[in-house]
């Protein structure tokens, strides 16, 4: 049940905190969000930069980088992924404990970018796994990495509880795992998680 | 009861229980009511850097090790020795260089000792 939310900033001002059990829950989330340590190309070093004193990740609750999938939430493809690499950041992923989130940082993390044409590079790291923010940038400053931080606070900050739009990790329908390709003769197979993304047909 | 004299202390191992047990609970019940477990074998899988794990974790260690371990630490503990010698060198006398000049031969002797009797080798 929503409380209006003109009423709740009227009682806040009186004194008086309204609250639901979801916010609660969503506002301890947000602010705690325990990304992995984990960093692929050049854009590792944007995002190190971001967690450093001069950008400072930790005033949003999430500078506690993660050696363990097994203790993170976040994960920030931050780089090319090659396709040697693509099935380990797959397992990862799917190591990691729900709820978990997937920021796609760079270019070459969203699609490949400036080596798309390569014959090793994965063409996007969402052909396998959800991804929640999309930074565009070669590389992202870190300012882009906070801003895709602070879309990311605010979708979980939006997710519901209960309901048929509830998230993933609440749904219990819903799969949990994402099938980690193999090394095949020429691609990885498949070549792409047809729940998560489907291959555009080129109409020639 | 309550005039009983142990009856506070119940009343605060009760507290203290509930203490630590509600947390829990809560816990349990939030599992339980909003969040599926959704457990499978990758998930499930030895967490090695993201590969797969290969081969048995329970592999045993030569006990001969030790040998190795013990040679180490003479030089490890010589290190400290060697460490104010080097600062003070330029002030020492003949006799201090002369000493320490024995210390350090006396170990490297001990090394050359066990490289003769074959303890550096592996069987």
């Amino acid at each position: 049940m929503a409380v209006d939310e003109g009423l709740k900033i009227e009682l806040g001002k009186q004194g008086v905190l309204v609250t639901t059990i979801e916010e609660l829950y969503n506002w301890g989330r947000k602010n705690s969000v325990w990304p992995m340590q984990f960093g692929l190309a050049c854009c590792a070093i944007e995002m190190i930069a971001t967690t450093m004193a001069r950008y400072d990740l930790a005033r949003f609750g999430a500078e506690v980088f993660r050696p363990s999938p097994r203790q993170a939430d976040l994960m920030i493809i931050s780089g090319t992924v090659t396709k040697k690499m693509a099935p380990q950041v797959v397992r990862l992923y799917n190591q990691m404990a729900e709820p978990r989130y997937v920021i796609a940082m760079g270019a070459c993390a969203i699609s490949g970018g400036p080596f798309k044409e390569g014959y090793n590079v994965l063409k996007g790291i969402d052909r396998y796994i959800p991804v929640d923010v999309h930074i565009p940038g070669c590389p992202p400053r870190p300012e882009a990495l906070i801003q895709a931080f602070m879309l990311l606070q605010k979708k979980i900050d939006g997710q519901h509880l209960t309901g048929p739009d509830r998230p993933r990790f609440l749904d219990a329908e819903a799969q949990g795992e994402f099938p980690v390709p193999v090394q095949g003769e020429h691609d990885l197979e498949p070549a792409s998680n047809p729940g998560v993304w489907t291959v555009p047909v080129v109409i020639r | 009861m309550a005039s009983n004299p142990y009856f506070s202390l119940a009343v605060l191992f009760v507290a203290a229980l509930g203490f630590g047990l509600t947390p829990l609970a809560l816990a349990w019940l939030w599992a339980k009511v909003f969040s599926p477990a959704k457990p499978n074998a990758v998930k499930n899988a030895i967490y090695e850097c993201g590969l797969v794990s290969k081969g048995d974790a329970w592999m045993q260690f030569r006990s001969a090790y030790y040998l190795y371990a013990i040679i180490f630490l003479i030089f490890d503990v010589e290190a400290v020795f060697l460490l104010p010698f080097a600062v003070a060198f330029t002030g020492l006398g003949a006799a201090a260089c002369g000493a320490m000049l024995v210390f350090v031969l006396l170990l490297i002797e001990g090394l050359a000792w066990a490289w003769a009797k074959g303890v550096l080798t592996w069987a």
